[in-house]
């Protein structure tokens, strides 16, 4: 494998800057200045669905940074994902005021649990600074907290996975109980404003998607950054070889920590724009289940070069938006052929197709 | 003194009431030789009347009484207008005292009705006299039927059977109502033992009735006046709640023990394809589907054509259950697994998508509701143990089943050929292979008997729980679990890790709720990892990474 040591040539700034065009001016000019009537018109329904696409792909690309360039697979991700989308929703659920069913200023399902105050945790949680805090701070927490015991402990490759797996499960059964305190099985939904916006309002989606845009740029970025870098290089060596690094008289337990808990923050951050955009946030999102999907967005697209996961992310949850409407009894099918075919032909992705085709031309 | 002055006096009653009741009833016995008096009663008198003739039919042996109440049950009990009371069913009238038949039935019958009171007179009635009938069975019925009916005015009854009684289970339950009944005695001495008598008792509605021996009245005073009473009464509550509480730890026990045997049955295969193979095999869960959905064809093939053996289905789909999923196991590692060794990320990102294949082609198939499984005859039920505590006996079976299984396995890995090349190729593959074995085949086997076990594990998972498409996805984590928690690649550590877990589970259950006890299980368990990667029964000696 050639080694990568700038950020990106001429040809990379290019696509990235056609890119942050086409998120910052194209879709919102075509969404909001164009008339419905207008075949380039694009409708909310669309902003709405590519905002939450964008929000996986940085997903995906925190999955590749550990899993691509550490070689950690972690099937919790959908929990720092789910717990920063929570962290957000607790911002939104009380934004709502007494606009609710209930005209409570409590949230409803506590009005409906009967319960006479917010718990103790929900504190400051009207404010949008402190919910942006929790939203790094948990997922980044739980993730520095967990990682260095399982790293020091030097757990590693299927014990590591089963274990994360674990642990989004003990999450998603936690906070299914009514009793947690953060609305049981509906979770948090009916939201009606951010930062004194209207959610409902296509000016508000089209911001939020343009947010989306803007941090999934950035994002790539700084993975881009840390895997050119020298510290990018230990990782990799980690993935390739542990004990010949230690060996070596490397540590690679703060290494690896860190990759870990910032793969954590961006999947918590990804979360938090994509909970305003769908609208709901439940424990189904903690679900085993969808952790694994999220390793196979990156598996399709092709590990280990930050671009591939992100188109992985765009065409398995594009095909889920088109076969849940068209045939949704097919899709199970489609998404397990997916899983077992991309392991067994593709091992390197569409990006490992694609540069096999450029090769073939040269 | 006084006390015993007391004592003296209430004896003396006690002897007079006992007197005074012999009397009334050899009066009405010979009441009843004289005359049609009593009969009467029971034809025309009022409801209290009507009860007084009841009782004093049982109290009299009168041989016509159980047919008589009988009729009155069912209601087929007639009055004539001059008051003669007749039997009337569709063979014919009878007349009740002198049981001749009466031909033609007469004219203007009026049937005895019941109201609420009267019915419960008459099963009492009926109760008492079938506990002197020849089967044991009617007589145990007609004990447990008093059992909530203990009245003063059974008392003659219940003793008297009580002396003929031989059956010692019926004996135990007339003893209890006898000593229930003599609780509100006059004398002290036939108090004292009666509480003695219900101390022993398994009955948990026992505790119910001594609790009024500790209570006080509005004045401040114990409704017993006797202290000795009162002591023995306390000493008799906390014996039996010690025994209740002692058969709750013992059901607790118990139902741990269903639950590890059954995660071992779910795990086990898993011991074989990951704790031996090291194959990360995530469609484990739909193999055990795989087997229950078996069960589920080899029960409805029974049905349509052989129904009077139906409860023989089970023993056909044990079997058919370990042959189906061993077959889809093979298949899964010659066309999917095979290319994947050595590759354990990427195994286990395949399998999840077999698991999502096979669990959307189950839905195609059998559609996504649950299909119903039935228990056999024979595993309904349960051997009640104390009044607090029934060992149900599909439990029991599955405990011995996943005993039986795991001596299977047992068997299979260290007497066999077979488990001599697997347990050969799991140590070393390349020196087995230059020794001939044909280590590929071995592969192809091993994977085939984990997936026949796990296949096993799912017919047992069908007697229990439902049966859907889901059914694998719900013992996926916990199956996991206890391979990791046990140590890979022994069975020793599957079984302790299995049992462990079930009977920490039952035993948290009733202090933090069910779904709170499997959260702490799982967090307990994440932190055992950190501190024993190996799990509990590590392999020893020095393992090669990579």
């Amino acid at each position: 494998m050639t080694t990568i040591t700038k950020l990106y040539g001429v040809k990379g700034w290019l696509t990235l800057a056609l890119f942050s065009a086409g998120v910052m001016i194209l879709v919102p000019v075509l969404n909001l200045a164009v008339s419905s009537s207008n075949p380039l018109h694009i409708s909310d329904y669309s902003v709405s669905l590519m905002g939450k696409i964008m929000c996986y792909a940085v997903v995906a690309l925190a999955i590749d940074l550990i899993w691509g360039y550490a070689g950690i697979l972690s099937l919790g991700h959908g929990l720092f994902f789910a717990l920063g989308g929570y962290a957000m929703g607790m911002y939104l659920m009380r934004m709502i005021g007494t606009e609710g069913q209930y005209h409570s200023h409590l949230p409803d399902f506590m009005v409906f649990l009967d319960w006479k105050e917010l718990p103790w945790y929900w504190t400051g949680s009207d404010h949008f600074w402190f919910a942006a805090l929790l939203v790094v701070l948990v997922p980044g927490l739980l993730a520095f907290v967990f990682g260095y015991f399982a790293f020091r402990s030097r757990i590693k490759g299927v014990y590591f996975s089963i274990i994360t797996q674990a642990l989004t499960f003990a999450f998603m059964l936690l906070f299914f109980r009514n009793e947690t305190g953060f609305g049981g099985n509906n979770g948090f939904t009916d939201f009606k404003r951010i930062i004194g916006f209207a959610l409902a309002d296509p000016a508000t989606k089209t911001g939020l998607f343009m947010a989306t845009g803007l941090f999934l740029i950035m994002a790539l970025l700084l993975c881009r950054y840390i895997v050119t870098s020298k510290f990018g290089r230990v990782l990799a060596a980690i993935r390739d070889h542990e004990s010949r690094l230690m060996f070596c008289g490397y540590n690679p337990l703060g290494y690896k920590l860190f990759v870990w808990t910032l793969s954590a923050v961006l999947c918590g951050i990804a979360g938090a724009l994509y909970v305003p955009q769908v609208g709901i946030i439940n424990p189904g999102e903690m679900s085993p289940g969808n952790s694994i999907e999220i390793a196979i967005w990156a598996a399709v697209g092709g590990r280990g070069t930050l671009i591939g996961p992100l188109m992985g992310a765009a065409i398995v949850n594009g095909a889920k938006s088109w076969f849940t409407v068209a045939f949704p009894e097919y899709w199970l099918y489609f998404l397990g052929l997916l899983f077992v075919g991309v392991t067994l032909y593709m091992p390197a992705g569409v990006v490992g197709v694609a540069q096999q085709v450029k090769a073939r031309f040269k | 003194m006084s006390s015993k002055i007391i004592l003296k006096f209430l004896l003396r009653f006690f002897v007079f009431y006992l007197f005074l009741f012999s009397a009334v009833v050899h009066a009405l016995e010979a009441d009843l030789s004289k005359n049609t008096d009593l009969f009467k009663r029971l034809a025309t008198g009022e409801s209290d009347d009507k009860i007084i003739a009841i009782h004093s039919l049982v109290a009299t042996e009168h041989p016509a009484a159980l047919l008589i109440l009988q009729a009155l049950k069912n209601g087929e009990l007639s009055v004539t207008p001059k008051g003669v009371l007749l039997i009337v069913n569709d063979k014919g009238a009878l007349d009740a005292l002198t049981q001749q038949m009466i031909n033609p039935a007469p004219e203007n019958l009026e049937a005895l009705m019941l109201n609420n009171r009267l019915r419960g007179a008459v099963d009492t009635a009926l109760a008492i006299l079938n506990l002197q009938s020849g089967d044991k069975a009617v007589r145990l019925v007609a004990a447990n039927e008093l059992l909530d009916k203990a009245v003063p005015e059974l008392l003659p009854g219940i003793q008297k059977a009580l002396l003929k009684e031989t059956d010692k289970e019926i004996k135990t339950l007339l003893g209890l109502l006898e000593a229930s009944i003599q609780l509100g005695s006059v004398d002290t001495e036939i108090r004292l033992k009666a509480i003695s008598v219900l101390a022993e008792s398994e009955q948990s509605s026992t505790s119910l009735l001594l609790q009024p021996f500790m209570e006080k009245n509005s004045e401040g005073q114990f409704l017993e006046s006797d202290e000795s009473v009162r002591t023995a009464a306390k000493v008799a509550l906390l014996r039996i709640n010690e025994r209740l509480v002692r058969m709750e730890y013992v059901g607790r026990l118990f139902s741990g023990i269903s639950l590890g045997s059954i995660l071992l049955l779910a795990a086990l295969g898993l011991a074989i394809t990951y704790g031996l193979m090291g194959v990360i095999n995530m469609a484990h869960g739909e193999l055990l589907m795989i087997g229950a959905y078996t069960t589920f064809m080899v029960q409805t093939f029974f049905r349509q054509y052989f129904p009077s053996n139906i409860d023989g289905y089970l023993l056909a789909a044990v079997p058919a259950s370990f042959i189906v999923a061993a077959l889809v196991g093979m298949a899964l590692e010659r066309s999917v697994i095979r290319h994947l060794y050595g590759r354990p990320l990427e195994t286990l990102l395949a399998t999840w998508g077999i698991s999502l294949l096979l669990i959307q082609g189950i839905r195609t198939v059998f559609g996504a509701q649950n299909v119903e499984v039935s228990n056999p005859s024979w595993m309904s039920g349960g051997y009640q143990v104390a009044s607090n505590l029934i060992l149900t006996y599909n439990r029991i079976v599955i405990i011995f089943f996943a005993l039986f299984v795991l001596l299977l396995v047992w068997l299979l890995l260290n007497k066999t050929r077979l488990g001599l090349f697997v347990r050969a190729v799991t140590q070393n593959r390349k020196m087995a292979d230059c020794l001939g074995v044909p280590t590929r085949n071995i592969d192809t086997w091993t994977f085939g008997l984990g997936s026949g076990i796990a296949g096993l594990g799912g017919c047992a998972l069908s007697q229990i729980g439902n049966v859907g498409p889901d059914l694998g996805q719900s013992y996926i984590v916990d199956s996991f679990m206890v391979v990791v928690l046990g140590g890979v690649g022994q069975l020793a550590g599957t079984v302790s890790g299995a049992l462990g877990l079930g009977i920490v589970n039952k035993f948290l259950e009733p202090l933090s709720g069910p779904v709170m006890a499997k959260i702490l299980i799982l967090v307990f368990i994440i932190i055992f990892i950190q501190r024993r990667p190996q799990g509990l029964f590590a392999l020893k000696g020095r393992v090669v990474e990579h």
